[in-house]
């Protein structure tokens, strides 16, 4: 409880950890995912665990895109931008993501022409600016960003822009989040559902969860007493046995959704039928493509891509700690091989992967810990 | 990228509908609106921005709340990084400078 005082709202913070202590008794052990990077990042800053009782274990769920992302969709990428006539552009968070033969700030050290842009609208507007070279935007993200790319592809076609592309990584979550549950090792309780990409999707998507698989699932806000008004929801639903989506974070997250950028991803992208996630293979309808209607602007149709396939060493047990068999630092490779300077596996590449996360907090924390109480 | 930005709308393009000038703890850009057409906001309103795009209309407390979240998270720096970017334009605001007295422009404007 040694973090309570730190917190906006302590005495509520208190009350919250109170209430999830006396519905969690002893007697059971409870699994929760958060799905979402975001949070992720937030139980490990703001300390939640060290508030949380034992028997509440959050495994830490695929919601971070850059950690999920094969490392030959990186490969594919720079291979376009090989031709000096084409100007990679992506967000700054890829630029430190390694491909097999580095990542893109490695490649533009070579003299690739790659450029950061923080909205997929400056990709296109780079295009404007350089009507001479062809502009491939590499679009990553799960439904917090798909829109935004949907809608400056639209722009594209609608003004006649032909010198952009996009190159299209962007993924949705309600198939990860089948696959984990479909998985047989699988040992999850309840749901802590994403914020801001319902925002998005609205929370109707979630209902088979709560339907098929039997398990809770509350959407949450970022709030350290968001998190942990969740825990208590969850935990009600539990000791109730009922399994239903509810909506915690309801003062951002319509049930409903944003119909507009749903409408915008739907004219722009269709499922793949298949796409592989790092550390959790390959998943059925889990990824956006272009349609046809912008096959002009797709960059996987306009260029020749080399479709190349790079599997994660063998030690690396991103699988297993996705799915909450492994902590992070139970991991062969974790601290060791596997750092956030050098990853290995894909948990380590974002500080929003949950690797990443435990070696920035928990790692450092026992290290300072262990050097304070040998000296 | 995933984190969400609270911005406050200060003017609709005159000649663009779908663009608004928007000021994210002082730092002013413009941003698009063509994702919240359903629900168009007017100068004043507050909104949640990922990656240039306004993705949902909030209270002027959410948009506190969800500052001080970004900076509990030590995001702030990031975050402002981000909305300077926007528009191709370079860095003209050292992201140190913003430090904890940097709250949105609106609860500034409470206090007084």
């Amino acid at each position: 409880m040694k973090f309570v005082d730190e917190f906006r709202e302590p005495e509520l913070i208190s009350k919250a950890a109170e209430e999830i202590r006396h519905l969690a008794g002893t007697e059971r052990h409870y699994c929760m995912m958060e799905v979402c990077g975001g949070h992720t990042h937030a139980i490990y800053r703001f300390g939640l665990k060290d508030i949380l009782p034992e028997n509440i274990e959050l495994i830490h769920g695929p919601g971070c895109p850059v950690c999920v992302l094969p490392m030959g969709r990186i490969d594919d990428g720079l291979s376009i931008a090989q031709d000096e006539n084409v100007i990679f552009a992506a967000f700054g968070d890829m630029m430190r993501v390694p491909g097999t033969l580095g990542s893109p700030l490695e490649h533009k050290a070579r003299g690739m022409d790659v450029r950061i842009v923080y909205s997929p609208s400056d990709a296109l507007k780079l295009a404007r600016l350089n009507p001479e070279k062809h502009v491939m935007f590499f679009a990553i993200g799960f439904e917090t960003t798909a829109p935004s790319t949907a809608l400056t592809l639209m722009r594209a076609k609608a003004e006649g822009i032909r010198n952009f592309s996009v190159f299209c990584n962007h993924v949705t979550i309600i198939p990860a989040i089948r696959a984990i549950l479909d998985s047989p090792d699988m040992r999850l309780d309840a749901f802590i559902g994403p914020g801001h990409v319902s925002t998005v999707i609205g929370c109707r998507p979630y209902e088979w969860i709560a339907k098929n698989a039997g398990k809770p699932i509350v959407i949450s806000g970022f709030e350290p007493l968001d998190i942990l008004q969740s825990v208590v929801m969850l935990l009600h639903q539990l000791k109730k046995g009922e399994a239903k989506v509810e909506n915690q974070y309801k003062r951002v997250v319509p049930w409903e959704g944003n119909p507009a950028a749903l409408r915008a991803m739907n004219e722009v992208f269709e499922l793949r039928p298949y796409f592989e996630w790092r550390g959790l293979g390959f998943i059925s309808q889990s990824a956006l493509r272009l349609r046809d209607s912008y096959a002009q602007w797709d960059a996987e149709q306009r260029f020749s891509v080399p479709g190349i396939r790079v599997t994660d060493p063998k030690a690396a047990q991103c699988g297993e700690v996705l799915k909450g068999v492994l902590k992070p630092h139970q991991c062969k490779l974790f601290g060791r091989e596997c750092t956030p300077e050098r990853p290995v596996g894909a948990l380590m590449v974002s500080s929003e992967g949950s690797c990443a996360a435990y070696f920035n907090y928990e790692h450092r924390k026992a290290m300072v810990t262990g050097l304070t109480s040998i000296a | 990228m995933c984190l969400a930005i609270p911005g406050k709308i200060v003017e609709i393009a005159p000649d663009n509908r779908d663009s608004a000038l928007v000021d994210v703890v002082g730092v002013r850009r413009r941003i698009d609106l063509g994702l919240i057409q359903d629900d168009k906001p007017v100068p004043g309103d507050w909104v949640l921005i990922h990656v240039g795009f306004a993705m949902s209309k909030i209270s002027e407390q959410d948009a506190t709340d969800q500052m001080n979240t970004l900076r509990m998270l030590g995001e702030i720096d990031g975050a402002v990084q981000e909305v300077q970017g926007y528009g191709l334009e370079g860095a003209q605001q050292d992201p140190q400078e913003v430090g904890q007295e940097d709250l949105p422009e609106a609860s500034q404007e409470k206090v007084q």
